[in-house]
């Protein structure tokens, strides 16, 4: 342990990268999921 | 094989992976929420890293399923050359981009808590280097999909083949801290045995199961994505050809 580094600035940050990176891998995953479906139930009614 | 091949039908396995995709991303999200909270707030601070251990929680997930997800391209890849499954190309190709983006998590929040614990963001040593080699690997397999997706199916081994070449990285990573010296330290968790108390070892197994579990999902959400794609684009080609022909 580096003696006189506040540690918590270092934890926030990556929570928040994993929290935030996660989320969006999900959304991107899930959107893009929907739209790709929507377009083929569309073709498929065309 | 009698399973394996039982999914080949990519409605039979839309049947499956339809009721399954949101449950895993739910209950995913709700373990790593309920286990990132526990080790903010009320995992202790380890005696010789202070407070900073706490980025074990992200860290130590992100590095087995950057691994992980390789592992499943390999397996993957050796399905579809051997048996030519069709669906074991999609599943490969839905993990690449959720494998590499734990790989990358796994280096930035590494590099993050090797700050105050080593006094240092990066070092060229093997566990470092290999996980980076890793994450290229991840970006090549990519590319390398992506041009095979869209020249047609006779391209679609050279993915394949790259997925299994690679994965001779994954135990160079594992054994790294143990065949060179390294500021990382050595696994503290093996088959059957741990040296982490307690307090920690609950909280990152449940983090990893649902880590895991998130994983799991996306990677079922892109494989669906892929198959409405192709099923979309064959669709489309199908009736230019019909609107040609007549």
């Amino acid at each position: 342990m580096r003696e006189g580094l506040d540690h918590w600035p270092f934890v926030f940050a990556a929570y928040a990268m994993g929290v935030i990176g996660t989320l969006g891998l999900v959304a991107w995953s899930w959107w893009g999921m929907r739209r790709a479906e929507a377009r083929r139930d569309r073709s498929r009614e065309q | 094989m009698a399973p394996m091949h039982a999914f080949a039908n990519p409605a039979r396995f839309l049947r499956l992976a339809r009721p399954l995709t949101a449950p895993l991303l739910i209950v995913g999200g709700l373990l790593v929420a309920a286990s990132l909270w526990w080790g903010l707030v009320h995992a202790p601070a380890e005696r010789l890293q202070g407070d900073s251990v706490r980025i074990l929680f992200i860290h130590v997930p992100a590095a087995w399923l950057g691994m992980g997800g390789w592992t499943a391209i390999a397996v993957a890849s050796f399905v579809e050359l051997v048996w030519r499954h069709p669906l074991a190309g999609i599943g490969a190709r839905a993990a690449a981009v959720p494998g590499a983006f734990f790989a990358l998590l796994c280096l930035v929040t590494g590099s993050i808590w090797g700050r105050p614990a080593w006094g240092t963001w990066w070092v060229w040593d093997g566990r470092l280097t290999s996980m980076l080699v890793l994450f290229f690997l991840y970006l090549s397999y990519l590319a390398l999909a992506d041009a095979a997706s869209k020249d047609g199916d006779g391209q679609s081994r050279i993915p394949a083949i790259f997925g299994l070449v690679g994965a001779v990285n994954i135990p160079i990573i594992h054994y790294s801290v143990l065949w060179w010296n390294s500021l990382h330290q050595p696994p503290s968790i093996t088959l059957g045995k741990s040296e982490m108390a307690p307090e920690f070892l609950w909280t990152l197994l449940a983090a990893t199961v649902g880590f895991s579990l998130l994983f799991g999902g996306v990677v079922l959400a892109r494989m669906r994505m892929i198959l409405a794609d192709n099923q979309a684009e064959a669709r489309l080609r199908r009736r230019a050809m019909e609107a040609a022909d007549a």
